[in-house]
């Protein structure tokens, strides 16, 4: 069986791989690690501070899907969970405010944190080495140097937006010295928590714990870590002339090129955002298949600013790993 | 500084700045197009609730002066000497005052919280005699008047938004309500017939044709009747004992020629004239020929009913007061000349005769035409005048009282005993409107329901509530036609806003561009009728009164005069109205089977405005838009130019209207401004609502009023009895015009979620929905509940009062565990968490409250004892203390507010909705990894199964998809306006254009395998609601609780933690399975088991092993029974039954 999936104009065939051990009976299919090393490719396109983007080619969807999964749900992160709030004279709610710093991307090595013990008893529960502590204490006056005329609230009042990076760390214990190289800020400073007018104020301290995205979307390292499968485009007829034009049209610039003999060739299949506009046009029924390979991964990893998207990468293959490491270790599993 | 002052005005002013909409002043006008921006400045000049407004303006500057006039004298029926009379009236400012300056004792924000009325003082000027001389005074303070919000009594009219701001008022609140007691009452819009209109039906099996009138003037409420009987005519009314035949009451009010009886009814038509002969046979049986003998044929038959002390009546006087006053009583007469009355009458029974000859001459009662709204101020003036009346004869009971006696140390002043009663037009209107119940003395009327509390659920529940118009039908007669949808509700009543259920078609809701009209004068116009070459009626010969092509001329349906030239006498009236000569509001309108003209100026009318179409030609030009949008013009000026005029539905049946300026042809006189106002505020909302089912969206009418979202920009200050308010709320991707003219998008209840329809886990069927669990965790759908506590603290009479107490600490000093949550002055802390038991308000009784004072004051050293009564709260969940208001009360008692929040996320079972009636309960939340994802790496935050849409055939929601996908991706709003919106052929461009297929539909990887899906999915933001409907104050269970005292089974009901009850028909289920045993123990022992000694000798119920009747413990048997029976013997015995058991061994 080929390893297209086929894009057709009202359905997707052939989506499910059948290359495992007993599906048929001349193909033996069982996973080869020596064949898996010669076929496996991983390619960077491109990698940022915040962005990643590569293609993992070879290997079967099912690990693919983990690797996406477990960057969503599973490697930890560092995220504001307990808020205690002293004093809060704004118009936003305590609960509401608690929920926005605990959305706010923090920057902390969850290396540097330990797990915290739940059971444990309430005041044993935080130290230094599992909870970062931030505070904020922000008043809102009016700003007595105000330019006359301008009535924008950033001139009239000090303090009338309450940003992210008004969220202060307190380095607890030996955190002084763990921490001095990195101390705890907000990845985005100009997240706006709240806003205040002239004698409001807000007094909170915060507690962030180490945590993962399927417990609460906020411990997620990552804004989105997902695959999509490289497009292919298959020209079956030669396309000439105005068709060639409009064959071009239909997909995204740079897919399609046309050649000095006015033919339409794939310039660039991977641009394509298989949008099947081409499908729609009687014109070209029969002269292209569009397709997606199975095993082209191209994943594109944001990061909520954390950690860089290659470290969550490797964190994920490291929890996977850990998680076979566990299965194999299983007593039910190990008859032999 | 120029920028600041504009975002200041007025919120609709954003609608008619110059580059509205990406329309800037360069741009081309294109009059089809941009008509549609008479719309905003109509509602500029209108607003939503004007119809309100203008008719409590009507009775306050209007009609409570004629109401004056009316009651002006009071005499005294002793001292002949004695007058007192009322000069003028004038509500929230004195004779020296301004009119615009309102005294109102306090904002009405303020009113709200403290529980008091929003009211205003009445005053009036008097003149009255005190011993010889006369005196004047000015500004007696006679009541207060509860003032309607944004009436231009109220404090709010004409302020800016930063003035509102200051006042704690919402700008965008329509007002249209009053507050009293500190609740916010509506008085609803209330149908019913027109008055002192003919309306003529027939009962097609009994043969029966009858015209009637109801008649009401200011005193009296009466309904004549013309019928027919065994096809001869008669006239009924209810206070002439029977009917009178029709010859005769035309003789009796002065028609005593039977050729000029013959003219005026029929006419030269012999047809007619065949049909009315019959009746002369009736009145010569009887040997009436002459007015005297009519008179006292008729004044034999009038019911009597003579007030104490007026002198008694000869017959023939009766017969007289019988035709003069109490026969179509809206008709005065005037020295006892009853030509008008003769041939008001003779109207009536040709009407009779047209319908007896033509049976589809009949008139047609739910016809839009022959209803009257009545509004706030016709039902305040009412009840204002009976009150009024009311005060007068207790001031002139109390004045004759005093002025009985004979001496009098002091010369009398009159003014010393008016202050009096001065409470009673206060009370009386405050318990009237906070009721809902108008009883009025004089028109014996008593009708209950007349006021709503205003729904603050949302924003467009309270506006909702302020367009809502309710039907004075029974709602359990089942009769079709009153609910039916009438085709002349187009674009005067929303088409779509109706409750579903018992109420369905009599709750209606008004358009959006609807106005009510409020009375004119009729003088005025009566005499323009007959400068414009109308034949007074008085003058005119009977002979021509209905020759061929002389067409009759009513005015508010009595008959004025007549004209040859029907045709050109209409023109030119409505020449005049459209010059603004005449109110914009009269109707003029020409009914070719009656060959009548008919003119109406009375209120309650509903009516709209349109464009005027002249020669072919629409009047309203580019140029005239183009002033609009420079903001020189206003509506008025299209009105008053000539260019727009209102009508009413009936001058609206007899004009020709284009929908559109293409659709225009020679005969055309109207053109529409636009079409979706056909629709009302509620059914704005709906995009795309053309491509829908009709009623999806009427659920969706009635599911936008439970949607959570901004109430009020106020409403953190508010303090309601229960408050929802979304967390996030945004405004809708695609919109509407008319969510823009309502503000919608600044108050919107809903989120715009991105959807997949697809089927996900079979958690999904029946309309159940799939939520994305980091949505949740990042916000969607969380939303806030705030529950209002009051307390007051009373005062008792033996000086004692109840006080608030300080937190009990323990030995350690930390309060107990009920008192977690008080600060030292024993009232909840603002942000603290309070726990299902403990409390908010650590109230105190005193414990000798009842008893009396012993003998003056208490000495201070006399401590008084107290007693603990705590408000507490109960709750699966905890809540947070909001706010804390501690007031005084009008009746200075201590008021304490305690305002408790929650905030809740979505969870199982809590229901949502989209705009198009597609409600559905969230059945799993699921992990973000889990759920499908897009080449983008877009996950839904909703998936909706595929099966909502086949029956339901809600096409809209699918546009709405499409058009806020290519929204989203092109980074605009769309719109879905109806018979308008953004073309889909548009939106299928952008999204090709954005790398997406022109369908909507994505190719969708699933999340749990990573495989890609075999469907492509359609996938895109589809605009939420969440409604009310919330699992946590629904959710109930029981295993042991409370039982109710009588019958001691388990009680009733979650708020009391009721048993969850086996009824009857599952009762049924298990006799008829046989399971005996399970039912003694669902009945009997797990609900109300009682053990009771029954005595076998007697068959009766002893005690204690002891039979009271036997006087014997011999044959006691000790058994199980339901407390219930034993109930039942018991109250069997007391009526001297005696209910005897017989036991005997089963096995």
């Amino acid at each position: 069986m080929s390893n297209i999936i086929g894009i057709e104009h009202d359905r997707v065939t052939n989506t499910t791989a059948t290359d495992f051990p007993g599906f048929s009976a001349n193909g033996e299919n069982a996973w080869n690690l020596e064949e898996f090393k010669k076929k496996f490719q991983l390619n960077i396109s491109y990698m940022t501070d915040r962005t990643a983007n590569f293609d993992m080619i070879g290997l079967d969807t099912s690990i693919a899907n983990a690797f996406r999964r477990i960057m969503i749900a599973e490697v930890p992160s560092v995220a504001a969970e307990y808020v205690y709030v002293f004093n809060n004279t704004s118009v936003i709610q305590d609960e509401v405010l608690a929920h926005r710093i605990g959305l706010v991307p923090l920057k902390v090595d969850p290396d540097m944190l330990t797990w915290i013990d739940p059971t444990a008893e309430e005041k044993d529960k935080f130290t230094d080495e599992n909870t970062v502590v931030l505070s904020l204490d922000v008043m809102c006056s009016k700003n007595p140097n105000a330019i006359p005329g301008n009535t924008s609230s950033e001139n009239l009042y000090k303090n009338s937006n309450v940003y992210a990076k008004d969220l202060k760390f307190e380095p607890q214990g030996k955190q002084s010295q763990t921490f001095a190289k990195c101390p705890v800020v907000a990845c985005d400073p100009n997240i706006l928590l709240a806003k205040l007018r002239p004698g409001q104020e807000i007094t909170l301290r915060v507690h962030c714990i180490l945590g993962v995205g399927s417990d609460h979307a906020k411990f997620s390292p990552v804004s989105t870590a997902s695959y999509r499968l490289l497009p292919t485009i298959d020209i079956q007829k030669p396309i000439t002339g105005q068709d060639a034009k409009d064959f071009q049209k239909c997909f995204p610039s740079g897919v399609i090129g046309i050649n000095s003999n006015g033919e339409a060739f794939v310039k660039d299949a991977r641009k394509d955002t298989v949008s099947r506009e081409v499908l729609r046009h009687d014109k070209f029924n029969g002269k292209v298949k569009l397709g997606r390979v199975r095993d082209h991964f191209i994943f594109n990893v944001e990061s909520t600013g954390a950690m860089s998207p290659e470290e969550i990468f490797f964190k994920s293959v490291r929890v996977l790993r850990n998680k076979a490491e566990y299965l194999r270790n299983c007593p039910i599993g190990n008859l032999n | 500084m120029t920028n600041t002052v504009k975002m200041e005005e007025d919120s609709f002013n954003d609608l008619l700045q110059p580059d509205f909409k990406g329309k800037s002043l360069t741009d081309p006008i294109n009059t089809a197009e941009d008509k549609w921006n008479l719309l905003p400045a109509f509602l500029k000049v209108k607003g939503l609730v004007k119809q309100h407004l203008d008719s409590f303006n009507y009775f306050v500057d209007t009609d409570l002066k004629k109401i004056i006039e009316a009651n002006r004298k009071i005499l005294s029926d002793v001292d002949p000497e004695f007058y007192l009379k009322y000069l003028d009236i004038r509500v929230g400012y004195k004779s020296a005052g301004d009119p615009k300056q309102i005294e109102v004792l306090l904002p009405p924000h303020e009113c709200r919280l403290r529980d008091l009325t929003y009211s205003a003082p009445i005053y009036v000027d008097v003149e009255y005699t005190r011993g010889r001389k006369i005196i004047i005074h000015r500004d007696l303070e006679i009541g207060r008047m509860p003032i309607m919000l944004r009436s231009n009594k109220c404090i709010l009219s004409g302020r800016n938004e930063n003035e509102m701001a200051y006042l704690n008022e919402c700008p965008l609140d329509p007002g249209g309500y009053f507050i009293v007691n500190g609740t916010e009452k509506v008085i609803l819009v209330q149908e019913q017939l027109s008055k002192n209109r003919i309306i003529v039906e027939a009962d097609e099996k009994k043969q029966i044709v009858q015209a009637s009138v109801t008649s009401s003037t200011h005193e009296r409420k009466s309904k004549t009747y013309v019928v027919t009987k065994n096809d001869k005519i008669y006239l009924k009314h209810n206070s002439i004992s029977e009917e009178i035949p029709i010859v005769v009451v035309l003789k009796a009010a002065g028609i005593i020629s039977d050729l000029e009886i013959i003219q005026m009814v029929c006419g030269d038509d012999s047809v007619y004239q065949d049909l009315f002969a019959v009746n002369f046979e009736e009145a010569a049986k009887l040997g009436i020929y002459s007015q005297r003998e009519a008179l006292e044929f008729i004044g034999r038959k009038v019911k009597t009913i003579r007030r104490m002390n007026s002198p008694k009546l000869s017959i023939i006087q009766e017969g007289i007061e019988a035709i003069a006053t109490t026969v179509i009583a809206h008709i005065t007469v005037d020295d006892l000349d009853f030509r008008e009355k003769a041939l008001y009458v003779a109207e009536m029974t040709r009407r009779v005769i047209m319908a007896m000859h033509n049976p589809k001459l009949v008139d047609d009662r739910d016809y839009v035409g022959n209803k009257r709204l009545e509004l706030a101020g016709q039902l305040m003036s009412l009840l204002f005048e009976d009150l009024f009346k009311k005060f007068n004869n207790d001031f002139k009971a109390n004045l004759d009282k005093i002025l009985k006696k004979p001496s009098r140390a002091s010369e009398f002043d009159a003014l010393l005993h008016i202050n009096i009663h001065s409470n009673n037009i206060t009370t009386g209107l405050n318990r009237s409107i906070s009721t809902g119940n108008w009883s009025l003395k004089r028109f014996k009327m008593e009708r209950a329901g007349v006021t709503h509390v205003l729904s603050r659920l949302s924003y467009i529940s309270a506006l909702g509530m302020m367009t809502r118009i309710s039907s004075q039908f029974e709602k359990s007669r089942k009769v079709s036609g009153p609910r039916a949808l009438q085709p002349s509700q187009f674009g005067m009543l929303c088409t779509s806003d109706t409750p579903e259920g018992e109420a369905c078609g009599l709750v209606k809701n008004l358009a959006l561009m609807t106005h009510i009209t409020t009375d004119d004068e009729e003088d005025p116009i009566r005499k323009l009728c007959y400068i414009l070459g109308v034949e007074n009626i008085s003058i005119a010969d009977s002979a021509t009164l209905h020759t061929n092509g002389t067409f009759g001329v009513h005015l508010n349906g009595t008959l004025i005069g007549t004209t040859r030239y029907p045709t050109a006498f209409v023109t030119k009236f409505r020449k005049l109205r459209r010059t603004g000569k005449i109110s914009a509001f009269v109707s003029i309108y020409t009914n070719v089977h009656h060959a009548a003209v008919h003119i109406a100026a009375d209120g309650g009318r509903i009516c709209r405005p349109l464009v005027i179409v002249e020669n072919g030609v629409s009047k309203v030009k580019a140029d005239h838009l183009k002033n609009l949008k420079t903001g020189d013009w206003e509506f008025d000026d299209f009105l008053k130019n000539g260019l727009v005029e209102y009508l009413d539905v009936n001058e609206e049946n007899d004009s020709l209207i284009a929908l559109y300026e293409p659709d225009i042809i020679k005969s055309t006189t109207h053109l529409e401004i636009e079409t979706f106002t056909v629709l009302g505020a509620v059914a704005g909302l709906i995009p795309y609502p053309h491509h829908n089912q009709s009623p999806r969206n009427t659920y969706q009418c009635a599911m936008g009023k439970q949607a959570i979202g901004a109430i009020a920009y106020n409403q953190f200050r508010r303090i309601d009895t229960l408050l929802y308010l979304m967390c996030y709320p945004q405004q809708p991707m695609v919109k509407t015009k008319t969510i823009e003219l309502i503000d919608y998008d600044k108050l919107p209840a809903g989120q715009n979620a991105t959807v997949a329809v697809m089927s996900y886990s079979g958690y999904d069927i029946e309309d159940a929905l799939v939520l994305n669990k980091a949505s949740v965790d990042r916000g969607f759908g969380r939303c806030q509940t705030l529950r209002k506590n009051t307390t007051v603290l009373k005062r008792y009479p033996n000086h004692s009062k109840d006080i608030v107490m300080g937190m009990r600490v323990d030995e350690n000093g930390e309060p107990i565990f009920q008192h977690g949550a008080l600060g030292p002055d024993g009232l909840g802390e603002v942000g603290m968490r309070i726990q299902s038991g403990q409390s908010y308000i650590n109230k105190c009784v005193p414990t000798n409250a009842s008893e009396s004072v012993v003998g003056g004051a208490p000495t201070i050293n006399q401590q008084q004892q107290h007693r603990e009564t705590p408000l507490t709260y109960r709750g699966p969940e905890p809540s947070y203390v909001d706010q804390v208001m501690m007031s005084v009360s009008d009746n200075d008692q201590a008021l304490i507010k305690v305002l408790l929040r929650q905030t809740r996320r979505p969870e199982l079972g809590d229901k949502f909705s989209s705009r198009h009636g597609q409600k559905g309960v969230c059945g799993i939340i699921v992990q973000q990894e889990d759920m499908p994802f897009n080449d983008d790496g877009i996950s839904p935050d909703i998936i909706m199964n595929p099966h909502g849409f086949p029956s339901r055939m809600t096409v809209g929601k699918m546009l709405e998809l499409v058009s806020g996908k290519a929204g989203v991706l092109e980074g605009t709003l769309q719109y879905g306006t109806c018979f308008g919106g953004s073309k889909l052929e548009d939106m299928s461009k952008i999204l090709v254009d954005k790398g997406f297929s022109y369908s909507g539909k994505d190719q969708l990887y699933s999340g749990i395998t990573g495989e890609a899906l075999q469907a492509y999915i359609f996938f895109g933001p589809i605009y939420y609601q969440k409604l009310k409907h919330m699992v946590l104050d629904k959710m109930h269970a029981r295993a042991r609780g409370p039982r109710a005292v009588l019958t001691r089974q388990p009680t009733e009901g979650r708020s009391r933690d009721g048993g969850l009850r086996l009824g009857e028909m599952e009762r049924d289920c298990v006799i008829a399975y046989g399971a005996s045993q399970l039912l003694l123990e669902r009945l009997m022992l797990s609900s109300d088991a009682f053990d009771v000694d029954v005595c076998n000798s007697c068959g009766l119920m002893g005690y204690n092993g002891w039979c009271p009747s036997c006087k014997s413990s011999e044959a006691i048997i000790k058994m199980t029974i339901p407390y219930a029976a034993k109930l039942l013997f018991q109250e069997l015995i007391s009526m001297n039954i005696a209910p005897r058991l017989k036991l005997s061994d089963v096995f």
